[in-house]
Protein backbone atom coordinates (compact mmCIF):
# COMPACT_ATOMS: atom_id res chain seq x y z
CA UNK A 1 0.00 0.00 0.00
CA UNK A 2 1.29 3.06 -1.13
CA UNK A 3 2.40 5.32 2.20
CA UNK A 4 -0.08 8.42 2.85
CA UNK A 5 1.28 12.24 2.72
CA UNK A 6 1.31 14.03 5.77
CA UNK A 7 3.28 17.53 6.36
CA UNK A 8 5.87 17.72 9.10
CA UNK A 9 7.93 20.20 9.97
CA UNK A 10 11.10 19.82 11.64
CA UNK A 11 12.24 22.68 13.27
CA UNK A 12 16.20 23.08 13.27
CA UNK A 13 17.02 21.44 16.17
CA UNK A 14 15.77 17.77 14.53
CA UNK A 15 18.51 18.62 12.19
CA UNK A 16 21.25 18.95 14.41
CA UNK A 17 21.59 17.95 18.32
CA UNK A 18 17.86 16.15 18.07
CA UNK A 19 19.08 13.96 14.41
CA UNK A 20 17.18 10.80 17.31
CA UNK A 21 13.95 12.74 17.23
CA UNK A 22 13.15 13.52 13.60
CA UNK A 23 14.46 9.55 12.45
CA UNK A 24 12.61 7.85 15.19
CA UNK A 25 9.32 9.56 14.09
CA UNK A 26 9.80 9.21 10.69
CA UNK A 27 10.74 5.78 10.94
CA UNK A 28 7.65 5.47 13.17
CA UNK A 29 5.35 7.31 11.49
CA UNK A 30 6.38 4.94 7.94
CA UNK A 31 5.80 1.88 10.11
CA UNK A 32 1.93 3.17 10.78
CA UNK A 33 1.84 4.18 6.85
CA UNK A 34 2.48 7.52 6.72
CA UNK A 35 4.76 9.48 4.83
CA UNK A 36 5.98 12.36 6.70
CA UNK A 37 7.23 15.20 3.97
CA UNK A 38 9.38 17.70 5.47
CA UNK A 39 7.56 20.60 4.52
CA UNK A 40 8.96 22.58 1.67
CA UNK A 41 10.71 25.88 2.65
CA UNK A 42 10.06 25.96 6.22
CA UNK A 43 12.07 28.81 8.41
CA UNK A 44 12.55 29.12 11.98
CA UNK A 45 9.83 29.06 14.25
CA UNK A 46 11.22 31.36 17.12
CA UNK A 47 11.04 29.07 19.50
CA UNK A 48 9.16 31.21 22.23
CA UNK A 49 6.39 32.70 21.29
CA UNK A 50 5.81 36.94 21.90
CA UNK A 51 3.66 37.33 24.90
CA UNK A 52 3.75 41.76 24.53
CA UNK A 53 0.36 42.55 22.72
CA UNK A 54 2.12 44.72 20.23
CA UNK A 55 4.53 42.06 18.93
CA UNK A 56 4.13 41.10 15.79
CA UNK A 57 7.76 40.01 14.92
CA UNK A 58 7.40 37.00 16.66
CA UNK A 59 4.50 35.82 14.45
CA UNK A 60 5.50 36.76 11.14
CA UNK A 61 7.73 33.84 10.69
CA UNK A 62 5.47 31.40 11.76
CA UNK A 63 2.69 32.53 9.72
CA UNK A 64 5.32 32.54 6.99
CA UNK A 65 5.07 28.51 7.82
CA UNK A 66 1.67 28.33 7.33
CA UNK A 67 1.65 29.99 4.04
CA UNK A 68 4.08 27.65 2.97
CA UNK A 69 1.68 24.59 4.58
CA UNK A 70 -1.34 26.18 3.04
CA UNK A 71 -0.05 26.07 -0.25
CA UNK A 72 1.75 22.32 0.00
CA UNK A 73 -1.84 21.35 1.48
CA UNK A 74 -3.25 21.59 -1.50
CA UNK A 75 -1.08 19.28 -3.30
CA UNK A 76 -1.09 16.66 -0.76
CA UNK A 77 -4.51 16.83 0.11
CA UNK A 78 -4.62 17.40 3.71
CA UNK A 79 -3.88 20.22 6.44
CA UNK A 80 -2.51 18.86 8.91
CA UNK A 81 1.00 20.38 9.60
CA UNK A 82 2.65 17.94 12.34
CA UNK A 83 5.48 18.74 14.24
CA UNK A 84 7.30 17.05 16.76
CA UNK A 85 9.32 19.73 18.59
CA UNK A 86 7.32 20.42 21.76
CA UNK A 87 8.29 24.81 20.23
CA UNK A 88 7.96 24.52 17.12
CA UNK A 89 4.00 22.65 17.60
CA UNK A 90 3.73 25.69 20.74
CA UNK A 91 4.56 28.47 18.16
CA UNK A 92 2.85 27.04 15.37
CA UNK A 93 -0.22 26.30 16.85
CA UNK A 94 -0.12 29.90 18.97
CA UNK A 95 0.46 31.99 15.61
CA UNK A 96 -2.64 30.34 14.00
CA UNK A 97 -4.98 30.90 17.39
CA UNK A 98 -3.35 34.91 17.48
CA UNK A 99 -4.14 35.52 13.75
CA UNK A 100 -7.42 33.91 13.75
CA UNK A 101 -8.02 36.14 16.85
CA UNK A 102 -6.66 38.84 16.24
CA UNK A 103 -7.70 40.19 12.23
CA UNK A 104 -6.00 43.35 12.44
CA UNK A 105 -2.70 41.59 13.28
CA UNK A 106 -3.40 39.18 10.37
CA UNK A 107 -3.77 42.12 7.61
CA UNK A 108 -0.82 43.60 8.97
CA UNK A 109 1.33 40.11 8.56
CA UNK A 110 -0.54 39.74 5.03
CA UNK A 111 0.44 43.04 3.92
CA UNK A 112 3.80 43.19 5.22
CA UNK A 113 4.69 39.63 3.30
CA UNK A 114 2.84 40.97 0.12
CA UNK A 115 5.04 38.33 -2.14
CA UNK A 116 3.45 35.97 -0.62
CA UNK A 117 -0.21 34.54 -0.84
CA UNK A 118 -2.75 35.57 2.03
CA UNK A 119 -2.84 33.17 4.75
CA UNK A 120 -6.46 31.83 5.24
CA UNK A 121 -5.99 30.29 8.52
CA UNK A 122 -6.98 26.31 7.16
CA UNK A 123 -4.39 24.66 8.71
CA UNK A 124 -4.20 21.95 11.44
CA UNK A 125 -1.47 22.18 13.39
CA UNK A 126 -0.91 19.38 15.30
CA UNK A 127 1.51 17.78 17.77
CA UNK A 128 2.65 14.20 16.97
CA UNK A 129 1.18 12.77 20.22
CA UNK A 130 -2.18 14.00 18.84
CA UNK A 131 -1.74 13.15 15.79
CA UNK A 132 -0.76 9.31 16.97
CA UNK A 133 -4.01 9.22 19.30
CA UNK A 134 -6.11 10.41 16.33
CA UNK A 135 -4.77 7.51 14.37
CA UNK A 136 -5.74 5.38 17.46
CA UNK A 137 -3.85 3.23 20.00
CA UNK A 138 -5.43 0.26 19.10
CA UNK A 139 -4.39 0.18 15.70
CA UNK A 140 -0.45 1.26 16.92
CA UNK A 141 -0.55 -2.00 19.39
CA UNK A 142 -1.38 -4.38 16.83
CA UNK A 143 1.52 -2.88 15.11
CA UNK A 144 3.68 -3.33 17.69
CA UNK A 145 6.29 -6.29 17.67
CA UNK A 146 8.48 -6.31 21.19
CA UNK A 147 6.46 -5.05 23.43
CA UNK A 148 8.44 -2.60 25.92
CA UNK A 149 7.46 -5.59 28.66
CA UNK A 150 8.84 -4.26 32.19
CA UNK A 151 10.63 -1.22 30.97
CA UNK A 152 9.08 1.56 33.98
CA UNK A 153 9.02 5.17 32.30
CA UNK A 154 8.68 8.42 33.66
CA UNK A 155 6.28 10.34 31.22
CA UNK A 156 7.39 13.98 30.91
CA UNK A 157 5.91 16.42 28.84
CA UNK A 158 7.17 19.62 30.13
CA UNK A 159 5.31 22.88 29.83
CA UNK A 160 4.69 23.88 25.88
CA UNK A 161 2.75 20.92 25.51
CA UNK A 162 0.01 21.44 28.41
CA UNK A 163 0.37 25.35 28.30
CA UNK A 164 -1.02 27.63 27.75
CA UNK A 165 -4.63 26.54 27.89
CA UNK A 166 -5.68 27.17 24.46
CA UNK A 167 -2.63 24.85 22.98
CA UNK A 168 -2.90 22.05 25.20
CA UNK A 169 -2.71 18.63 23.59
CA UNK A 170 -4.28 17.07 27.27
CA UNK A 171 -5.98 18.05 30.41
CA UNK A 172 -2.65 20.90 31.94
CA UNK A 173 -2.61 19.43 34.81
CA UNK A 174 -3.63 15.59 34.75
CA UNK A 175 -2.51 14.57 31.07
CA UNK A 176 -2.48 10.71 30.25
CA UNK A 177 -1.99 10.80 26.35
CA UNK A 178 1.66 10.04 26.36
CA UNK A 179 1.00 7.43 29.47
CA UNK A 180 -1.15 5.55 27.25
CA UNK A 181 0.88 5.47 24.29
CA UNK A 182 3.63 4.12 26.27
CA UNK A 183 1.12 1.46 28.26
CA UNK A 184 -0.02 0.74 24.12
CA UNK A 185 3.84 -0.05 23.96
CA UNK A 186 3.95 -2.53 26.21
CA UNK A 187 5.69 -0.31 28.58
CA UNK A 188 5.19 0.31 32.98
CA UNK A 189 4.03 3.51 33.61
CA UNK A 190 5.25 4.81 36.39
CA UNK A 191 3.42 7.56 38.30
CA UNK A 192 5.54 10.55 37.91
CA UNK A 193 4.21 13.39 40.20
CA UNK A 194 6.19 16.30 38.06
CA UNK A 195 5.48 15.42 34.84
CA UNK A 196 4.46 19.00 33.55
CA UNK A 197 6.80 21.07 35.54
CA UNK A 198 9.18 22.93 33.92
CA UNK A 199 12.97 22.03 33.14
CA UNK A 200 14.52 25.65 33.26
CA UNK A 201 14.16 25.90 29.21
CA UNK A 202 16.30 28.54 28.03
CA UNK A 203 18.15 29.68 31.34
CA UNK A 204 20.33 26.88 30.23
CA UNK A 205 22.43 29.01 28.08
CA UNK A 206 22.93 31.27 30.79
CA UNK A 207 22.43 30.47 34.16
CA UNK A 208 22.94 26.79 34.15
CA UNK A 209 23.00 25.80 37.92
CA UNK A 210 19.30 26.52 38.21
CA UNK A 211 18.95 24.47 35.64
CA UNK A 212 20.97 21.22 37.04
CA UNK A 213 19.00 22.44 40.36
CA UNK A 214 15.38 21.78 38.12
CA UNK A 215 17.70 18.60 36.30
CA UNK A 216 18.05 17.02 40.23
CA UNK A 217 14.87 17.40 41.41
CA UNK A 218 13.29 15.90 38.50
CA UNK A 219 15.58 13.03 37.97
CA UNK A 220 15.70 12.24 41.73
CA UNK A 221 11.94 12.37 41.65
CA UNK A 222 11.83 10.15 38.42
CA UNK A 223 14.07 7.92 40.37
CA UNK A 224 12.35 7.41 43.42
CA UNK A 225 9.01 6.46 41.69
CA UNK A 226 11.20 3.96 40.54
CA UNK A 227 11.63 4.81 36.93
CA UNK A 228 14.23 3.26 34.60
CA UNK A 229 14.01 6.11 32.01
CA UNK A 230 12.31 9.52 31.36
CA UNK A 231 10.61 9.67 28.35
CA UNK A 232 9.96 13.16 26.54
CA UNK A 233 8.97 14.51 23.10
CA UNK A 234 10.84 18.38 23.57
CA UNK A 235 14.51 18.61 22.64
CA UNK A 236 15.03 21.35 24.98
CA UNK A 237 13.78 19.37 27.90
CA UNK A 238 15.78 16.56 26.98
CA UNK A 239 18.82 18.65 26.32
CA UNK A 240 18.47 19.73 30.04
CA UNK A 241 17.87 16.27 31.76
CA UNK A 242 20.49 14.44 29.73
CA UNK A 243 23.09 16.86 29.64
CA UNK A 244 22.83 18.93 33.07
CA UNK A 245 23.03 15.89 34.92
CA UNK A 246 27.07 16.39 34.99
CA UNK A 247 26.52 19.21 36.56
CA UNK A 248 23.94 17.78 38.87
CA UNK A 249 25.58 14.79 40.06
CA UNK A 250 28.85 17.22 40.76
CA UNK A 251 27.09 18.99 42.97
CA UNK A 252 24.67 16.45 45.01
CA UNK A 253 26.50 13.30 46.35
CA UNK A 254 24.60 10.50 45.81
CA UNK A 255 23.36 11.56 42.79
CA UNK A 256 22.24 8.55 40.43
CA UNK A 257 22.11 9.80 36.91
CA UNK A 258 19.52 8.43 34.80
CA UNK A 259 19.05 7.92 30.78
CA UNK A 260 16.66 10.57 29.20
CA UNK A 261 14.67 9.08 25.40
CA UNK A 262 12.27 10.39 23.15
CA UNK A 263 8.67 8.71 23.29
CA UNK A 264 9.20 8.00 19.71
CA UNK A 265 12.64 6.17 19.98
CA UNK A 266 10.85 3.49 22.51
CA UNK A 267 7.58 3.78 20.13
CA UNK A 268 10.72 2.38 17.56
CA UNK A 269 11.89 -0.09 19.42
CA UNK A 270 8.60 -1.42 20.53
CA UNK A 271 8.12 -1.63 16.74
CA UNK A 272 10.80 -3.91 15.99
CA UNK A 273 13.40 -1.03 14.75
CA UNK A 274 16.58 -1.73 16.05
CA UNK A 275 18.91 0.63 13.91
CA UNK A 276 21.30 3.21 15.03
CA UNK A 277 21.11 5.22 11.80
CA UNK A 278 17.27 5.69 13.29
CA UNK A 279 17.69 5.85 17.19
CA UNK A 280 21.40 7.46 17.26
CA UNK A 281 22.35 6.62 20.98
CA UNK A 282 25.65 8.48 20.61
CA UNK A 283 23.55 11.72 20.75
CA UNK A 284 22.36 11.01 24.22
CA UNK A 285 24.94 12.29 27.11
CA UNK A 286 24.12 9.24 29.48
CA UNK A 287 23.60 6.42 27.28
CA UNK A 288 20.52 4.47 27.68
CA UNK A 289 21.81 1.07 25.48
CA UNK A 290 22.19 -0.94 28.82
CA UNK A 291 18.54 0.32 30.05
CA UNK A 292 17.20 -0.71 26.63
CA UNK A 293 19.19 -3.80 25.96
CA UNK A 294 16.65 -6.25 26.07
CA UNK A 295 15.03 -4.42 23.15
CA UNK A 296 18.20 -3.84 21.24
CA UNK B 1 8.71 42.82 54.05
CA UNK B 2 9.54 46.77 53.44
CA UNK B 3 7.81 48.71 51.04
CA UNK B 4 6.84 52.06 50.45
CA UNK B 5 3.66 52.93 48.87
CA UNK B 6 4.54 55.83 46.12
CA UNK B 7 2.06 57.92 44.14
CA UNK B 8 -1.31 56.54 42.69
CA UNK B 9 0.03 53.85 40.43
CA UNK B 10 -3.09 54.60 37.64
CA UNK B 11 -1.25 57.65 37.35
CA UNK B 12 2.24 56.27 37.30
CA UNK B 13 3.22 56.13 33.62
CA UNK B 14 5.43 52.96 33.69
CA UNK B 15 3.00 50.99 35.68
CA UNK B 16 0.29 52.06 32.76
CA UNK B 17 2.72 51.11 29.99
CA UNK B 18 3.59 47.41 31.77
CA UNK B 19 -0.59 47.57 31.77
CA UNK B 20 -0.44 47.98 28.41
CA UNK B 21 2.52 45.42 26.99
CA UNK B 22 1.04 42.53 28.57
CA UNK B 23 -2.78 43.38 28.25
CA UNK B 24 -3.46 42.43 31.99
CA UNK B 25 -5.12 44.45 34.53
CA UNK B 26 -2.65 43.94 37.06
CA UNK B 27 -5.47 45.57 40.19
CA UNK B 28 -7.03 42.41 40.07
CA UNK B 29 -4.66 40.57 41.66
CA UNK B 30 -5.61 39.44 45.18
CA UNK B 31 -2.76 37.86 46.80
CA UNK B 32 -3.73 34.39 46.81
CA UNK B 33 -0.18 32.90 46.16
CA UNK B 34 -0.90 30.11 44.22
CA UNK B 35 1.44 31.48 41.48
CA UNK B 36 4.47 31.40 43.41
CA UNK B 37 3.48 27.91 45.75
CA UNK B 38 3.52 26.37 42.24
CA UNK B 39 6.59 28.42 40.21
CA UNK B 40 9.30 25.88 39.48
CA UNK B 41 12.05 28.72 39.77
CA UNK B 42 10.38 30.56 42.50
CA UNK B 43 13.51 29.12 45.23
CA UNK B 44 16.24 31.40 42.68
CA UNK B 45 13.83 34.70 42.69
CA UNK B 46 14.30 37.67 44.91
CA UNK B 47 10.68 38.63 44.74
CA UNK B 48 7.98 36.23 44.50
CA UNK B 49 5.65 36.49 41.57
CA UNK B 50 3.03 37.46 44.50
CA UNK B 51 4.63 40.10 44.86
CA UNK B 52 5.48 41.42 42.21
CA UNK B 53 1.82 41.92 41.58
CA UNK B 54 1.86 44.04 45.25
CA UNK B 55 4.71 46.33 43.75
CA UNK B 56 2.92 46.77 40.66
CA UNK B 57 -0.01 47.93 42.54
CA UNK B 58 1.90 49.94 45.23
CA UNK B 59 3.73 51.75 42.02
CA UNK B 60 7.35 50.34 42.87
CA UNK B 61 8.49 49.71 39.36
CA UNK B 62 12.04 51.14 40.48
CA UNK B 63 12.28 47.92 42.72
CA UNK B 64 10.82 45.41 40.19
CA UNK B 65 13.60 46.75 37.38
CA UNK B 66 16.18 46.07 39.70
CA UNK B 67 14.59 42.62 40.34
CA UNK B 68 15.81 39.25 39.41
CA UNK B 69 12.90 37.92 39.28
CA UNK B 70 11.55 38.91 35.86
CA UNK B 71 14.78 37.46 34.17
CA UNK B 72 14.79 34.18 35.82
CA UNK B 73 10.97 33.62 35.06
CA UNK B 74 11.06 30.64 32.55
CA UNK B 75 7.96 31.85 30.75
CA UNK B 76 6.10 28.07 31.60
CA UNK B 77 3.33 29.47 32.61
CA UNK B 78 1.89 27.14 35.01
CA UNK B 79 0.76 30.04 37.34
CA UNK B 80 -0.88 31.57 33.73
CA UNK B 81 -2.82 28.71 33.82
CA UNK B 82 -3.73 28.54 37.34
CA UNK B 83 -4.48 31.87 38.67
CA UNK B 84 -7.62 32.62 39.96
CA UNK B 85 -8.50 35.91 38.23
CA UNK B 86 -6.96 34.40 35.08
CA UNK B 87 -3.74 36.62 34.68
CA UNK B 88 -1.30 35.84 32.72
CA UNK B 89 1.23 36.61 34.46
CA UNK B 90 4.34 35.43 31.99
CA UNK B 91 2.68 38.43 29.94
CA UNK B 92 3.20 40.75 32.79
CA UNK B 93 6.98 39.26 33.46
CA UNK B 94 7.53 39.76 29.95
CA UNK B 95 6.36 43.44 29.84
CA UNK B 96 8.67 44.23 32.68
CA UNK B 97 11.39 42.48 30.86
CA UNK B 98 10.31 44.59 27.60
CA UNK B 99 10.17 47.60 29.51
CA UNK B 100 14.60 47.52 29.64
CA UNK B 101 14.80 45.62 26.41
CA UNK B 102 13.36 48.07 24.53
CA UNK B 103 15.51 50.67 25.40
CA UNK B 104 18.53 48.52 23.96
CA UNK B 105 19.20 46.66 26.77
CA UNK B 106 21.18 43.43 26.59
CA UNK B 107 20.46 40.48 29.84
CA UNK B 108 23.15 38.49 27.98
CA UNK B 109 25.84 38.83 25.96
CA UNK B 110 25.87 36.42 22.60
CA UNK B 111 29.72 36.21 22.23
CA UNK B 112 30.02 35.47 25.38
CA UNK B 113 27.96 32.53 25.60
CA UNK B 114 29.91 29.41 25.94
CA UNK B 115 29.05 25.63 24.90
CA UNK B 116 27.74 26.65 21.67
CA UNK B 117 28.70 23.69 20.00
CA UNK B 118 26.78 21.69 22.08
CA UNK B 119 23.65 23.94 22.86
CA UNK B 120 20.53 22.94 21.18
CA UNK B 121 19.43 25.85 18.26
CA UNK B 122 16.07 26.29 20.14
CA UNK B 123 17.84 27.21 23.27
CA UNK B 124 19.62 29.44 22.11
CA UNK B 125 17.13 31.48 19.82
CA UNK B 126 14.38 31.23 22.42
CA UNK B 127 17.31 32.85 24.84
CA UNK B 128 18.12 35.87 22.62
CA UNK B 129 14.63 36.48 22.15
CA UNK B 130 13.76 36.70 25.72
CA UNK B 131 16.94 38.57 27.24
CA UNK B 132 18.04 40.38 24.21
CA UNK B 133 16.12 43.56 22.37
Amino acid sequence: MPLKKIMFYPGCTLKGVAKNLEDSTLATARELGYEFVELPNWTCCGAVYGLAQDSVKFTIANVRNLIRAQEYAEEIGDNRLVAVCSMCYNNLRRAHLDVMRNRDKLKTLNIFMDEEPDYKGEIKVQHYLTFLKEYGFDEIAERVKKPLKGLKVAPYYGCLLLRPEEVAIDDREDPNILENLLETLGAEVVDYPLKNECCGSYHTVDKREFVAERTYKLVSVAKEVDADVIATSCPLCFFNLDRRQEIAAAKHHGFEKMPIVYFTQLMALAFGINDNNVLHFEQHYISPKEVLAPWL
Amino acid sequence: MKYTIKKDPHEDERVQEIIEISGQNIFSCYQCGRCSSGCPMAEFMDILPNQVFMYLQEGDVDTLLKAKTPWICAACFTCTVRCPVGLDLAAVMEAIRELQLRKNYDFVDPYKVEERDILPPIALVSNFRKFTP
